[in-house]
């Protein structure tokens, strides 16, 4: 009789190594019990030194005004809103895992959502900085909330674009705020019950506002987590599309394009995702989390950096199909010219962004090259140069060559104050997550024991044994009638 | 809210815990709450717990946004102070639909988080009665109240049957207070008598 084969319907483990509910605790929580590695401190000094260097820059720009930057004439907009994109952007992997992904009862966003969250959160602060400082007197920047006022009232413009922008940011900001610290709530109280030391049970006792693990608790903290993922889903994708709603409304040549919202969304997901890839992938090594951020996550994440750079690619190719097809020929210049011909002035900034965001990444397609930890690493930073690039040649390359050619001469370069702006919001960024990955668990403690039992890898060995038997015997058995 | 009785039975296994949570509420004994270190499904059922309703207070809070995106915009830009851009309609609806949508999110998120923390008294520096510490490690904690109609040692021999790995008595504040978690317990007054089983 011929024995019939059974396909396991299990896949591989998302926590490798047979643990147990304790040691999931023990694993994770040690990192912020023991005393911060020489790495740690290395990385830390590094991050504060950024961002010293980027206050000095920002202190440059408030006291003597913009012309700290080299923005002149026809550029308006350089670096500092191509970072705002760009920094908007990596915020979005974050809230893709936390909340589309919960939404797909994805079970092995709960290895890295914890960490991605938080890299949201400074991204969107590192963001922030931007638009703000932009304003030149920046002590004016609340005149950007509506709010009865003794101008007038004198009542924000609602719209523009860029208002919707200032309601979009910080409704993500917040949201993102609350989605993450609300699932923070029971990990601060492990961490709470397990303290030895004075300060740290007091410190998070404070933070876990009193979180017992109740029944009736734990109810509706999964309501709540599942609104939050409901609500955030549409306003993940929601943002990206009115960042690029302040290019794609206005008509300069190279912004007024109807293409700009999913493809802005598409490439936020990319970006994002490479930056999570950046930043797990040390924090696995760092804090020895291997277990747990395994090369089947990031395998997972490199078939979702491998598709949004399709699609971008895709976008990239399309946009510039119909402003040839379209017949406007301001348009077709503004591609043809001051983009696709390399030896334009920004040319070359075209086909490095075509080069790293839809080329490299096919990459991918290979599975030995997407659980190649080297290959992901180098192709993380690669993905976020090129996408750095990608918000470049959209700003720069549209509006270095206005309608008026006399004003076209001046080749636009930052000043050492623009690029210390950017590279203090880099310092932003790592001293928060160097002090998250200290004072926080980087991975979801309650969830990774909620998937334990179904994803662990005793259950695999387990199910393993009970698929590899002839299927009559199986059924047997899992069909098993009593007598 | 005061200072109660109760019979803490701890469990170290979910699949013990299921049946036991059954067995006891057959025998009629009434549970106080069950701590466990994370969400298990199904539960909330088996205590016989009423489904929240956070998710319909999460509806209104957003359409309690909405309203006030349009009404205040619609105040603003048709009654207070009409802005000619263009010569389009003051009453410019499509152009608000994305901060109607950001304040729908944002009212929802914020109020439903709010009201989470006010019917679960969650806040910064509350401090509750733990019963187990390692409730929000690897046990799961089932408590029973201690009425005056409750038979003590029936009741822990009971739990001890249905499986926990230990049972104790403690007497406890059920509510909260304002405290420090390095204090000692305010009302906590040891394990009395612990059964390691």
């Amino acid at each position: 009789m011929a024995v019939l084969k059974y396909e396991s319907q299990t896949r591989d483990p998302l926590v490798d190594g047979h643990k147990d509910y304790h040691q999931v605790t023990e694993d994770i929580i040690r990192p912020i019990e023991a005393n911060p590695s020489r790495l740690w401190w290395i990385g830390f000094i590094i991050s504060v030194c950024l961002l010293l260097f980027g206050v000095y820059s920002v202190y440059r720009e408030v006291t003597y005004g913009i012309g700290q930057w080299n923005l002149n004439k026809t550029i308006g907009w350089g670096w500092d809103i191509t970072n705002f994109v760009w920094w908007v952007g990596i915020g979005h992997a974050g809230t893709l895992i936390s909340a589309i992904l919960l939404l797909f009862r994805q079970g092995w966003r709960t290895g890295v959502n914890r960490a991605a969250e938080a890299m949201t959160i400074f991204a969107v602060m590192c963001a922030g900085q931007f638009p703000i400082f932009h304003m030149g007197r920046v002590w004016m920047a609340f005149y950007v909330l509506p709010y009865p006022n003794t101008r007038g009232p004198l009542w924000v413009n609602f719209n523009s674009p860029l208002l919707w922008d200032v309601f979009a940011i910080s409704t993500y900001f917040t949201v993102s705020l609350l989605f993450w610290y609300s699932g923070l709530l029971p990990d601060l109280a492990t961490v709470r019950d397990r303290a030895k030391l004075k300060w740290r049970k007091r410190m998070y006792g404070l933070l876990s506002f009193g979180w017992t693990g109740s029944t009736k608790h734990w109810q509706r903290h999964e309501s709540l987590s599942l609104v939050l993922a409901g609500l955030s889903t549409p306003l993940v994708l929601s943002v990206h599309t009115i960042v690029s709603f302040d290019f794609a409304t206005s008509v300069i040549p190279g912004w007024h394009t109807t293409i700009f919202p999913p493809y802005f969304v598409a490439g936020a997901v990319f970006s994002g995702f490479a930056m999570v890839q950046t930043l797990l992938l040390i924090t696995r090594k760092v804090l020895g989390l291997k277990d747990y951020i395994t090369l089947n996550h990031i395998d997972v994440m490199n078939k979702v950096i491998v598709l949004t750079g399709s699609i971008v690619g895709v976008a990239y190719l399309t946009e510039l199909f119909i402003a040839w097809y379209g017949q406007n020929g301001y348009e077709w210049y503004a591609f043809k010219e001051n983009r696709a011909n390399l030896f334009s002035p920004y040319g070359w900034s075209y086909w490095l962004m075509m080069g790293c965001n839809v080329l490299s990444p096919q990459i991918f397609w290979i599975k030995k090259m997407r659980t190649n930890i080297t290959v992901t690493f180098f192709m993380s930073i690669l993905i976020n140069i090129g996408m750095w690039f990608e918000r470049f040649v959209i700003i720069v390359t549209s509006i270095y060559r206005d309608y008026l050619p006399s004003s076209w001469s001046t080749y636009y370069a930052p000043t050492i104050w623009e690029v210390g702006f950017y590279l203090g919001t880099f310092g932003l960024f790592f001293t928060c997550y160097f002090l998250f990955s200290k004072f926080f668990p980087v991975i979801a403690v309650a969830e990774i024991k909620h998937i334990l039992k179904k994803n662990g890898e005793s259950y695999k060995a387990k199910m393993d044994v009970i698929e590899n038997k002839p299927a009559e015997k199986f059924y047997e058995e899992t069909h098993a009638v009593p007598h | 809210m005061g200072v109660k009785k109760f019979i803490v039975g701890c469990f170290d296994n979910e699949d013990v815990l299921f049946p036991a949570v059954k067995s006891v509420r057959k025998a009629g004994y009434k549970i106080h709450d069950v701590y466990t270190p994370m969400p298990i499904h199904g539960l909330d059922h088996a205590m016989g717990l009423r489904e929240t309703s956070l998710h319909t207070a999460g509806f209104i809070y957003g359409i309690i946004g909405t309203t006030t995106a349009l009404t205040s915009i619609t105040w603003i830009f048709t009654r207070d102070w009409p802005l000619n851009i263009g010569g389009k309609p003051h009453f410019s609806l499509p152009a608000w639909i994305p901060i109607m949508f950001e304040l729908t999110v944002l009212f929802a998120a914020v109020g439903m988080v709010l009201t989470f923390c006010y019917l679960c008294q969650l806040a910064p520096f509350v401090k509750k009665h733990h019963f187990h510490l390692r409730a929000t490690d690897d046990l799961f904690v089932m408590v029973l109240e201690v009425t005056s109609k409750t038979n003590e040692a029936d009741t822990i021999n009971f739990l001890k049957k249905a499986g926990a790995v230990e049972v104790n008595v403690q007497v406890a504040e059920d509510g909260w207070w304002l405290g420090r978690y390095d204090k000692e317990q305010k009302l906590y007054q040891g394990h009395g008598e612990t059964v390691i089983v």
